[in-house]
């Protein structure tokens, strides 16, 4: 008798809790992210088609889908490395045909410039001014770096050059400045 | 319990937690009287020298500008102008190395001073009577960024909306060989206290707290006299403990509050000033007077004479260490700054800024070069002697792992570089170098990460207004074609083009089915041989009667024997010529069928022939307009047309195309 009593009483807790934490799941539900936008986070917006994917958006889609995580060479090693995290995939060294390089901004030589529009028309992220047959020009701190701009130039007047280092961009380089007073 | 106001009140005093004692040599430079500095050759004024953006610039190379005239303009609140420290020329405005440890160059203004020292004009202010906006309108004007050393516009910090309930004036000046405060103090108490009457009139504060270190005991005397007659000023003297005068650290020590983190003192009711700042407040409200000058301590046991001295800013750090008896050492090292917080300088053409407190000059003896860094022992020295409660050694590691999520778990946000870990630490470890390296990157990410969410908006933005546009393009031409066909039917022209376009078709059906019999295709080359047949018995037939017409005209002179008859004769003349001719038309006729086709295509041959010729004469009248050749050339033609070579060639040249022609057909 003590048997049946003790495995209908468990038998009708396990009911009671199976039915709260069905309800609370079904309640509480957590709406993360979907991959793809996560991943977009993590990319670096540069939009430059480095990885063979017109923008970074269509590049999330793909490692959505599986594809590799190491071709991103705007990105470098801490976006592989972010998006291993993300995945739960091994981290693998970026391409190597693709090498992670300095930081560039585009720069139109504005007396070349024929204005031609056909920079404007390449730029994904709308950092080129200017109006047909009227000069060019950059808007640096708009610039990504992307290089889709110097290829369409007619007249080869636009030259990506290294972004200058200034005072709030400048890191601390390690053995700057003494810190030890010694009596 | 009294309450923390009462407690304030009463002078009590908390603590913070770690803190170190270094010597703190203060009386290298704390004997002498301030200084004047003589103008120097050259001023050097970086445009931006405070946290924020640079001013657009007021002047051009080659100006004339008087003594506290604004270089740069005051257009957004995070900008604070600079100002010429004296009367001169501006000779150029180009990069220099600027007041910074990159020893990047920053855009810089050169003044020649002209030695005249020529004021612009100036409107002092009875602060009583403006309002909070003119105040701080006129601070800002005046260029005054935080004293202390962050260059924090001071406009910004002054004008808070939110009540505020203690107003600290930090005058501690914890950092070794510094005394630029404390020698303020001593010479210039009372305009420090109108200058923080200007700052209670701005914030409204419970009670002012003014904290200095107990080893000034005469800038704390003289501060105490001049606050004597103002109710609710408190000068507190804290003991001295590296580095009390952080921020943070001095609202510990006066109010026992903690900023929490991430936050700023304005949010727990608490603003705080340097005492230069009041002092530059002070000068600039009261006697318009900007701030393009202020205290500096030049020190170390390489000068001869350390001391502080006034310096305008922009004087190069080269003039004040003339100044002060400059001996350099092998290896001189020049420290802008504190030996804690400061920065070795590259260039001593480096100009004195609104934060630079202290150049300091010391041997080698004094404060030694780094040594080699070892291994971390796990001694914990440095987390007992963190100010900010953190724990160095755990920052090391993340901070040499690059692992920002960590670094930001343990808070190094909060780390103040004051240097105090790295101080105490037994194998040397740089701790605070790592620190900065690590925040520099951390920035940088965050920086980046905007960067990224502005490009992607961008890039969305721009695929939604291409997008847009192809619609849009799409949409019109859609309406157009819709137009342009309602049109058509409209007019009813589309059904005349229906109708000729279905004849076309027709047609070209007809010729497919033409085409595809072979019955008929044979019809149609009976029908033409038929046709080349009748034309070339119509050729003969002429030909015939052209040789015949001449025995015809014969005939006729006969016919005149007979002139009264001549009618009857004419018609007999008729007559016979008709019958002539029908005689000879049957004669053909009976000889079409002997004729050889070789005949045929000689008569045939000299009829096109001469119908060539004919053409080409007429041609050659209208082109030329020679008509007195024209008549010779048709009779040269009709005197030619019976040789019989040419009859020849004209009739192989007939011949070869009637061959062709024979072979085409049968092809």
């Amino acid at each position: 008798m003590t048997l049946v009593t003790a495995l209908i009483s468990l038998g009708v807790l396990a009911l009671i809790f199976g039915a709260v934490l069905g309800y609370a799941a079904v309640r509480f539900k957590v709406e993360s992210d979907p991959l793809v936008d996560q991943i977009d986070d993590i990319l670096p917006q540069t939009q430059c088609g480095q990885c063979g994917y017109p923008g970074c958006k269509p590049y999330a889609e793909a490692i959505a889908n599986g594809d590799d995580i190491n071709k991103c060479p705007p990105g470098g090693e801490a976006t592989i490395r972010k998006l291993a995290d993300l995945l739960g995939v091994e981290a693998k060294p970026l391409n190597a045909a693709q090498t992670e390089n300095i930081k560039r901004v585009a720069y139109i030589r504005e007396d070349e410039c024929i204005g031609c529009t056909k920079c404007i028309q390449a730029c994904p992220v709308d950092a080129i001014v200017g109006a047909s047959k009227l000069m060019h020009t950059v808007i640096v701190d708009e610039c990504t770096g992307c290089d889709l701009c110097v290829e369409p130039c007619p007249v080869d007047c636009i030259d990506m050059v290294p972004l200058a280092n200034t005072t709030e961009r400048w890191k601390w380089d390690l053995s700057a400045i003494p810190v030890k007073i010694v009596e | 319990m009294p309450s923390l106001f009462k407690q304030i009140q009463a002078g009590v005093l908390w603590d913070f937690h770690g803190g170190i004692h270094p010597p703190t040599r203060k009386q290298l430079s704390n004997q002498k009287p301030i200084a004047v500095m003589p103008l120097p050759d050259r001023l050097y004024i970086p445009l931006r020298q405070h946290i924020g953006v640079a001013g657009q610039l007021l002047v051009r190379a080659g100006e004339r500008v008087l003594k506290g005239q604004q270089l740069t303009s005051a257009d957004n609140s995070m900008v604070v102008p600079v100002h010429a420290p004296t009367s001169g020329t501006v000779v150029q405005i180009a990069p220099h190395t600027g007041a910074h440890p990159s020893a990047l160059p920053e855009l810089t203004l050169i003044l020649a001073p002209d030695g005249l020292d020529q004021w612009r004009e100036r409107e002092p202010l009875n602060f009583a009577s403006c309002d909070k906006a003119q105040l701080l309108t006129r601070i800002q004007n005046s260029g005054i960024a935080g004293m202390g050393g962050a260059g924090f516009p001071t406009h910004l910090k002054s004008g808070a909306s939110q009540p505020i309930d203690y107003l600290i004036i930090n005058a501690v000046e914890c950092e070794p060989y510094i005394t630029a405060d404390d020698l303020l103090m001593q010479e210039a108490a009372t305009t420090i206290v109108k200058g923080i009457d200007i700052l209670c009139h701005l914030l409204n504060p419970k009670a002012v707290l003014i904290g200095i270190e107990d080893d000034k005991a005469i800038a704390c005397a003289a501060m105490m006299a001049a606050c004597s007659q103002r109710e609710n000023y408190y000068v507190r003297a804290v003991p001295v403990k590296y580095p009390s005068g952080g921020e943070k650290q001095l609202i510990q020590l006066l109010t026992n509050k903690e900023v929490p983190n991430g936050r700023r003192p304005l949010d727990i009711g608490i603003v705080m000033h340097n005492v230069g700042t009041a002092f530059a407040i002070a000068k600039a409200v009261l006697d318009d007077h900007p701030l393009i000058s202020r205290v500096v301590t030049v020190t170390g046991n390489t000068l001869n004479q350390p001391q502080n001295v006034i310096a305008l800013l922009g004087t190069p750090v080269s003039s004040l260490l003339q100044l002060c008896g400059f001996q350099p050492e092998p290896m001189q090292r020049v420290i802008m700054g504190g030996p804690m917080m400061g920065f070795t300088l590259s260039d001593l053409n480096v100009p004195v800024v609104k934060t630079t407190n202290c150049i300091l000059a010391p041997t080698a003896e004094e404060l030694p070069a780094a040594t080699v860094e070892m291994d971390c022992i796990r001694c914990s020295a440095c987390a007992d002697a963190c100010p900010a409660s953190l724990l160095p050694q755990q920052l090391l590691w993340y901070s040499k792992a690059k692992d920002s999520d960590k670094l930001n778990e343990y808070n190094l946000a909060d780390c103040i570089e004051c240097g105090a870990c790295a101080y105490v630490c037994p194998s040397e470890i740089p701790l605070v170098q790592y620190y900065r390296v690590a925040k520099a990157d951390i920035r940088e990410q965050q920086r980046e990460a905007v960067k990224a969410e502005q490009a992607k908006a961008r890039f969305e933005a721009r695929n939604a207004r291409l997008e847009h546009e192809k619609q849009e393009r799409l949409a019109r031409n859609q309406q157009l074609a819709a137009t342009r066909q309602q049109q058509q039917l409209a007019s009813g022209a589309n059904n005349t083009v229906a109708e000729a376009l279905a004849r076309i078709k027709a047609k070209q059906a007809q010729a497919a089915v033409a085409d595809n019999s072979d019955t008929s295709s044979a019809q149609l080359h009976a029908e033409r041989e038929q046709k080349k047949q009748q034309a070339r018995e119509y050729q003969q037939q002429k030909a015939l009667a052209e040789t015949a017409a001449p025995e015809v005209e014969k005939t006729t002179p006969e016919t005149q024997a007979e002139p009264a008859d001549a009618r009857k004769a004419a018609i007999a003349a008729a007559i016979a010529r008709a019958k002539n001719k029908q005689q000879q038309t049957s004669a053909t006729d009976n000889s079409t069928a002997e004729l050889d086709p070789r005949k045929a295509a000689i008569a045939a041959a000299i009829a096109r022939a001469k119908a060539k010729q004919q053409n080409s004469v007429t041609a050659e009248r209208t082109v030329t307009q020679e008509a007195p050749v024209s008549p010779s050339t048709e009779v040269s033609s009709q005197n030619t047309e019976p040789d019989p070579r040419k009859a020849a060639i004209a009739a192989a040249i007939a011949r070869v195309k009637a061959r062709k022609q024979a072979d085409d057909d049968t092809l």
